[in-house]
């Protein structure tokens, strides 16, 4: 099950966070500082997995944004790389060439697309073009 | 006026300061405050829209909770959404608030616009407490049966989390997966196979029930792996891989330990393991999975060679992430596989090089377990190269797991104190206590490298005494003081130290100003052994008095007295040699438990018939035994320590608890270095208390006969000074080893067969011994041990302790079970490794405890082991 769901950009700003675990604001402050330093201090030519507390970060850069989940250890890292591809894919598909700007000014519409494909720390759907007509049809009923 | 909330966003961008950026959310706040109060309802959900985005900057918005269930309870959709957002975001299920809301997520539930259904169960799924859950539990079993899909499958994580909170709904679930899996689309039966699991969590009865859906299952696989091109659930050209891999965890769960159900999921995973394309991440995170669950599951052995050949294919992959996981996974195949990991031990200590610390911790921990007799050398030599690069949080666990691996298997003496010397010297001050005391033990133990160690040690001090621990510099200093006279002239392989030299670096620890005061003390105890090494050597003589003499001033209360007790020493020429003698061989005593041999232990437990839960019990152990022993055990530990009085105890718990073992413990710095100070006639008033001790709780006891010779040993020793530990060392042999066996004491033969025989009976229950030997290693015997009950109701929370004199180790898996059935229908087993360091000339002796309770009532039994035949 994934703990939680970041979007930080390479200067540690929080563009998105997603908690499906309990942590109060103050940790939560330094939980995303904490993955910000861990994550920018790797190699691109690194795994993409760390090891954090008792969890497992798997996270991906997509230019200066850095996606993170935070699952558990019996998670299969490789398939939750996947989902962060999968997640990004919608996004940019949706917005259209995405950028953080989007995320930004977005933030309600980023978060719709997010419980259209994880659910409680679960992926419930896969199929692209079943998300991107959900949230285009929610984003019409606005 | 209000802003909208673009308006907001572009303002606070537009800030340039932190200062600026708080003015302008304080005024919005002010702003959106003031809306709130006057209840205007047109423009509430735009202000709480503005109130995450507040939120999400950090500020406090805790304020505006109240509003977000307003809008919930709205009839609009677009409040309905902010509402329900701002639910998610601001709330979580430790708020009471939340109890405010049930309502109207149990009427959203029902709504008949599946959108706003859709939003309750969303919010629902995310944060919903345990009452909540309970309450909505039936809500989301109609729900299930949905005729929307994109209900059903929000449903079914509706219902993962209702499990969660509450597993003992789960008996409302099983019914309802039979038709979740007939569905055709994805999204619910990805659902459904992750509420499966769930269950299989929350109720591990169910997965009886549930393997009845193993065909269904292994026929939805088999149409994804078969099936051409799907455009629709595509990724790189694989047919939706979030499936294949939900559904393949599901089967390891389900297969595990059930021959029936792997029968029928072995060519399925066959057909994945071969057909799934390996060039990109999706088909390697199928195949990792895949390989996850054959090695959980009882597989053909046909099937295994194939997964640990992908296993090796990772491991040669030149993408990080997959060598990753082919790392984490061969760390849970080593227990039922160890040469095939083996193989790619080359590969695996590259990993070790690696800049990446991720790759670096996961070969770590698969190399510790590889250790064995043959390779202990290369790869410990691998783990040195290793050592000055660690980060230094890991560096002390690194140390002490190098020293462990050291005195498991090491080959020979010599080349264990160079290692262990080399380990310490270049750990800097990453150095417990412990590994000193053991190092010190050693020596002390092994007449033939006490010049070898102290001429190394003398060398090692004498090239850098800054960088290096002060206790290794104390183990220096002690030997040094202890076995000067034997480096006079160069034992063997080493230089020798000359009298000049060794006070050379007493005289410069002494002086330097990284020295501790503790060491100081170490010296002065050195100077004055030296005082009788060096006799008839009157420079040294003269030197040694002059190095103490300014102590006698010293403010170190400690150090002034010992100065002036030794300077009144000098005058005693007839008693002084007496005194300062050569300490007697030390014994380590059992007291802390290594987690290492905890993870062993966990990781190779070859468990009770479902050899399928061997990779989740190494896996949940080892987290817990890397965090250092639990506290329970470990007292237990302790108490039985003290109990039996320095014997290796090990407690085993039946499986499930973490198991501890004292195989390869490390003992305690009191024990050994103490008796530095002790040589000079401080009293060992603790050791002659542990034999008092002794002699109470085993005065009662079933044995008395054991209390005596530990008595006499204590009241033999005149000086009371080494403590009743050293005394039992120094009257020959082991005084409870007397006591056991006596007849036994003869030289057993060199080779011997299996043998079984009963080993203690006592009420009820029957202790089964089959013994075997290790091949090639006589020292070595494998134990099975089988418990039995003939009393017509079953022993319950039974747990088998064991303890083996000092010279024998022991390591013990866990029990196959806690219950030992009624009426001799079935046994619990539980596996035990000893090796006897003495063997050929002491016999293998055992003292077991057992603890059990019948009809409610508490026993515990202790007792020997009926003697292990000839040969053993």
């Amino acid at each position: 099950m994934i703990q939680f769901i970041l979007v930080q950009n390479r200067q540690g700003i929080t563009r998105l966070s997603k908690y499906y675990r309990q942590y109060s604001d103050d940790e939560r402050v330094k939980i995303e500082d904490e993955i910000h330093r861990l994550e920018t201090g790797r190699d691109v030519k690194f795994t993409n997995f760390v090891e954090f507390k008792q969890f497992k970060l798997v996270y991906r850069r997509y230019a200066g944004l850095y996606f993170t989940l935070c699952v558990e250890q019996a998670d299969n890292e490789l398939a939750m790389f996947e989902s962060i591809h999968l997640l990004v894919e919608v996004l940019d598909q949706f917005f259209g060439n995405v950028c953080e700007l989007d995320l930004v000014y977005n933030f309600y519409k980023v978060y719709m697309i997010l419980d259209e494909l994880f659910l409680a720390g679960e992926v419930q759907e896969t199929s692209k073009r079943v998300i991107l007509e959900r949230v285009r049809k929610l984003d019409m009923l606005e | 006026m209000s802003i909208r909330l673009r308006e907001l966003i572009r303002n606070v961008r537009a800030c340039k300061t932190q200062a600026d950026e708080r003015a302008c959310i304080h005024k919005e706040c002010a702003a959106i405050r003031t809306a709130f109060k006057e209840e205007s309802n047109e423009l509430r959900h735009r202000n709480v829209a503005k109130l995450l985005f507040i939120h999400m900057l950090g500020y406090p918005t805790h304020w505006g909770q109240m509003e977000c269930l307003k809008l919930v309870a709205g009839t609009k959709f677009p409040e309905k959404r902010v509402g329900y957002l701002g639910l998610m975001i601001l709330l979580d299920e430790r708020q009471e608030v939340l109890m405010l809301v049930e309502n109207s997520l149990k009427m959203d539930l029902h709504n008949a616009n599946q959108y706003i259904s859709g939003l309750a169960m969303c919010s629902l799924a995310n944060i919903a407490s345990a009452e909540i859950c309970r309450d909505l539990s039936p809500e989301i079993e109609t729900l299930l049966a949905n005729s929307n899909p994109y209900i059903r499958k929000k449903a079914c994580i509706c219902a993962i989390r209702i499990l969660k909170k509450n597993p003992e709904l789960a008996e409302n679930f099983v019914d309802k997966v039979a038709s979740i899996l007939a569905d055709r689309n994805h999204g619910v039966l990805l659902t459904g196979a992750k509420l499966m699991f769930e269950l299989t969590q929350a109720e591990p009865s169910s997965i009886e029930v549930l393997r009845k859906q193993v065909p269904t299952l292994v026929r939805v696989l088999k149409n994804l792996v078969l099936s051409g091109y799907a455009p629709e659930h595509d990724i790189n050209g694989i047919t939706d891989p979030f499936l294949q891999v939900a559904l393949l965890k599901l089967l390891r769960v389900l297969g595990r330990g059930c021959a029936d159900a792997s029968d029928q999921m072995n060519d399925i995973l066959a057909q994945v393991a071969t057909n799934t394309e390996s060039s990109k991440n999706v088909g390697n995170s199928i195949l990792y999975e895949c390989v996850l669950t054959i090695v959980a599951i009882e597989a053909e052995s046909g099937l295994r060679v194939l997964a640990i050949n992908i296993l090796g294919r990772f491991l040669a992959n030149r993408d990080n992430n997959i060598k990753y996981v082919a790392l984490h996974t061969l760390l849970k195949v080593v227990d039922s596989d160890v040469n095939a990991v083996q193989r790619h031990r080359g590969t695996i200590v590259e990993c070790l090089k690696d800049a990446d610390v991720s790759l670096r911790r996961r070969a770590l921990e698969l190399i510790y377990v590889l250790v064995n007799e043959t390779n202990v050398e290369a790869l410990v030599g691998e783990l040195l190269a290793y050592l000055p690069v660690v980060e230094s949080e890991f560096k002390e666990d690194l140390v002490s797991k190098i020293c462990s691996v050291v005195e498991a298997y090491a080959p020979e003496k010599q080349w264990r104190v160079d290692t262990i010397i080399k380990t310490l010297t270049m750990s800097g001050a990453f150095v417990n206590d412990e590994l000193a005391s053991s190092l010190t033990s050693l020596i002390s133990k092994s007449p033939e490298i006490q010049g070898y160690t102290t001429s190394k040690l003398h060398a090692a001090l004498s090239a850098d005494l800054h960088n290096v621990a002060q206790t290794l510099v104390q183990v220096g200093v002690w030997c040094v003081g202890e076995y000067a006279d034997q480096v006079r002239e160069a034992p063997p392989g080493a230089a020798a130290v000359t009298s000049a030299q060794a006070l050379d670096l007493l005289d410069r620890v002494l002086h330097s100003v990284t020295t501790a005061l503790t060491t100081k003390e170490y010296v002065l105890n050195a100077l004055v052994k030296l005082s009788t090494r060096y006799q008839g050597d009157v420079a040294a003589q003269a030197r040694v008095r002059q190095l103490i003499a300014p102590y006698r001033s010293s403010i170190a209360l400690e150090l002034q007295q010992r100065a002036h007790e030794y300077h009144a020493l000098f005058a005693w020429d007839s008693i002084r040699a007496g005194v300062l003698e050569r300490m007697p061989p030390m014994e380590k005593k059992a007291k802390a438990v290594d987690p290492l041999a905890v993870a062993r232990a966990a990781g190779g437990a070859p468990s009770n018939g479902t050899s399928g839960t061997n990779g989740a019990a190494g896996g949940g152990a080892r987290p817990a035994a890397s965090a250092a022993a639990p506290a329970p055990p470990a007292a237990e530990v302790d108490l039985l320590a003290d109990i039996l009085g320095g014997m290796d105890v090990v407690p085993s718990t039946p499986s499930g608890a973490p198991p501890t073992s004292a195989a390869m413990r490390l003992p305690t710095s009191a024990a050994a270095l103490g008796g530095g100070g002790g040589g000079v006639g401080v009293g060992g008033g603790g050791g002659s208390g542990a034999a008092d001790m002794l002699m109470d709780l085993l005065g009662g006891d079933a044995s008395p006969q054991m209390a005596q010779p530990v008595a006499i040993a204590a009241q033999g020793n005149p000086m009371g000074g080494a403590g009743a530990m050293g005394a039992m060392a120094a009257s020959g042999m082991p005084p409870m080893m007397g006591a056991m066996q006596p007849q036994s004491m003869q030289a057993p033969t060199a080779a011997a067969g299996p043998a079984e025989w009963v080993a203690y009976e006592k009420g009820p229950l029957k202790v089964r011994f089959a013994a075997s030997k290790e091949g090639g290693n006589p020292a070595v015997t494998n134990v099975a041990i089988t418990f039995t009950n003939s009393a017509p109701s079953p022993l319950t929370d039974f747990v088998f302790q064991a303890a083996v004199p000092k010279f024998m180790k022991m390591q013990m898996q866990p029990a196959s079970g806690s219950v030992v059935p009624a009426g001799n229908s079935g046994a619990v087993t539980q596996l035990l490794k000893l090796a006897n360091s003495a063997h050929g000339q002491k016999p293998i002796a055992m003292r077991i405890k057992v603890e059990y309770a019948l009809q409610g009532n508490k026993l515990s039994e202790t007792g020997e082991v009926a003697s292990f035949p000839d040969g053993y």
